[in-house]
């Protein structure tokens, strides 16, 4: 079994067997905030508490990223490179949270469609360990 | 307080000009600008300057000549022209100084904007997962504002197709090769909804304005137009900025271009009903349309219709961006808002030539728009 590490431990619960994504929410004001954070940004309030957020939302907003360009992606081979999707998902009475959509072609996205998170390999390392980020895909 | 009155302009053609540096484009700019006012370096008594690649502004003292005259280095991303700007009115309203200057210039690296997470307080993972990219943002509240309002791609099209015409007629325009609806059309696809020509590209250019408190702009002109309401704001909690991994499910949040624009409006007095003709920061075609409504100019949905009817292009009720905006020009962010007071000043003047509207405008808004959420909106009056 592969070894799989998460992106950044601060993103998303893992392992774990219904990973979520970790939020902090703000005692003061109630405002939610991802990733998790010491202060918020609504009220400047310093008490927050860890959350996590739902699985389950809608797609919000979303676009395409179709041209390699230095500074944004590591590919090593300007060849290798695929176009990719991402967005933002609203998840209900919480957040609307950026993130990279499990779909091939724009035909595929609709404003309004529902969409689940999954937390899928993003890159193998030279040691076969698979760095794994969240990413959502139509339900 | 006094009104601020502009009374020298000038600026340096935008586009590629292989070794030339960006302060000397800035350098020529200030002394053409000294020059249009009739006044000479020694009698500036406040100064702002800003660049992104072009080096620290303030070595433009040493080239004029070292006089010890208070010179502010500007950085504000997109918005820093506007900034400059706004800091030399803030020294003129405050009686500190009687004339002003502000200069922007730049010269970036071809293609995207390069930044790092650290800028924006982000964790790696954010670049990792390929999210910092400012054209990614634009594309993103564009799609969102279509789908809210039914504007169709032919919008974006038309917009471009205008600014590339405006730029034909613009002798100091970077792109002047007038593409045309099918060209931008078809053109590849970058970030869905925006088309590579809808674009603006990272450039090279250069623009000075020289101010003055206005009890005294008779002295060096007959012709000053007036700066009568200018605010630079930042964003609220809640509106959709770049490079953001989270947006808040409230959108009752005014944005840093909505909230600039009130704030001048009320200091100028004047509506926006009244605005005669505008330069928008068209970063992209759908930027320049949403910022119609965002300046107050129209209301959301508007646009579609306006922009069919011809209402924008340089011979309608409308004008935007009559020198071609940033996708004729190019984005040299220090100098670009600076540019866009240049062309309402000329088109005031009645010397815009071959772009000039029909009618000389007695009124005109100026608005820039910058990461990470930073807006400036100047509003003259003659």
């Amino acid at each position: 079994m592969q070894k799989q590490v998460p992106i950044d431990s601060d993103l998303f619960t893992w392992p774990a067997a219904e990973p979520k994504l970790k939020a902090s929410q703000c005692y003061d004001c109630g405002n939610v905030i991802f990733p998790i954070n010491t202060s918020c940004p609504k009220c400047g309030g310093i008490n927050l508490k860890d959350m996590e957020l739902k699985t389950k939302g809608t797609l919000w907003t979303w676009t395409s990223q179709e041209y390699f360009t230095k500074g944004l992606n590591d590919y090593k081979d300007p060849e290798d490179f695929k176009p990719y999707f991402l967005g933002y998902i609203e998840l209900p009475g919480q957040v609307r949270v950026e993130s990279r959509l499990l779909v091939n072609d724009a035909s595929e996205l609709k404003i309004g469609m529902e969409m689940e998170m999954v937390i899928v390999p993003f890159r193998v390392e030279s040691d076969g360990t698979e760095t794994m980020i969240y990413a959502f895909k139509p339900v | 307080m006094e009104d601020v009155a502009i009374i020298g302009i000038a600026q340096h053609p935008f586009g590629r000009f292989g070794d030339k540096s960006a302060l000397d484009m800035g350098l020529e700019s200030v002394r053409e600008a000294l020059q249009d006012a009739g006044i000479e370096w020694k009698d500036v008594q406040y100064a702002a300057g800003g660049t992104r690649d072009g080096g620290r502004p303030d070595q433009l003292c040493g080239k004029l000549g070292p006089i010890g005259v208070p010179f502010n280095n500007v950085y504000n991303g997109c918005a820093t022209g506007g900034s400059s700007l706004g800091a030399c009115c803030m020294a003129i309203k405050s009686g500190m100084a009687d004339i002003a200057l502000a200069v922007g210039f730049d010269k970036h690296p071809r293609g995207m904007f390069l930044t790092t997470v650290k800028d924006y307080g982000l964790g790696q993972w954010y670049q990792d997962v390929g999210f910092l990219a400012t054209v990614q943002f634009f594309a993103m509240k564009a799609q969102r504002y279509m789908h809210d309002y039914d504007i169709t791609e032919d919008a974006l099209i038309r917009v471009a197709e205008k600014n590339y015409f405006n730029g034909t007629l613009n002798p100091k325009a970077w792109r002047r090769d007038g593409l045309k609806y099918d060209e931008i059309a078809h053109s590849k696809m970058l970030s869905n909804p925006l088309r590579q020509y809808t674009l603006c590209s990272p450039g090279e250019g250069a623009a000075a304005i020289v101010l003055c408190k206005s009890s005294i702009a008779h002295r060096y002109t007959t012709n000053p137009i007036y700066i009568k309401g200018i605010a630079l704001r930042t964003r609220a909690f809640g509106s959709l900025e770049v490079f953001t991994p989270a947006k808040p499910l409230d959108d009752t949040a005014p944005t840093p271009v909505q909230m600039a624009s009130q704030a001048a409006y009320k200091m100028a007095g004047i509506g926006p009903d009244e605005i005669e003709v505008a330069q928008l920061q068209d970063t992209e075609s759908a930027h320049e349309i949403m910022h119609m409504a965002e300046t107050g100019l129209c209301k959301d949905g508007e646009q579609t219709k306006m922009i069919q009817d011809g209402e924008t292009k340089i011979t309608g009720r409308l004008p935007i961006n009559t020198d071609g905006g940033l996708i004729a020009n190019g984005e040299p962010i220090g100098a670009s808002a600076l540019r866009q007071i240049y062309e309402v000043c000329l088109q005031m003047r009645g010397a815009a030539g071959a772009h000039q509207m029909p009618k000389a405008p007695k009124t005109a808004l100026t608005q820039v728009y910058g990461a990470p959420g930073i807006s400036n909106v100047v509003i003259l009056a003659r």
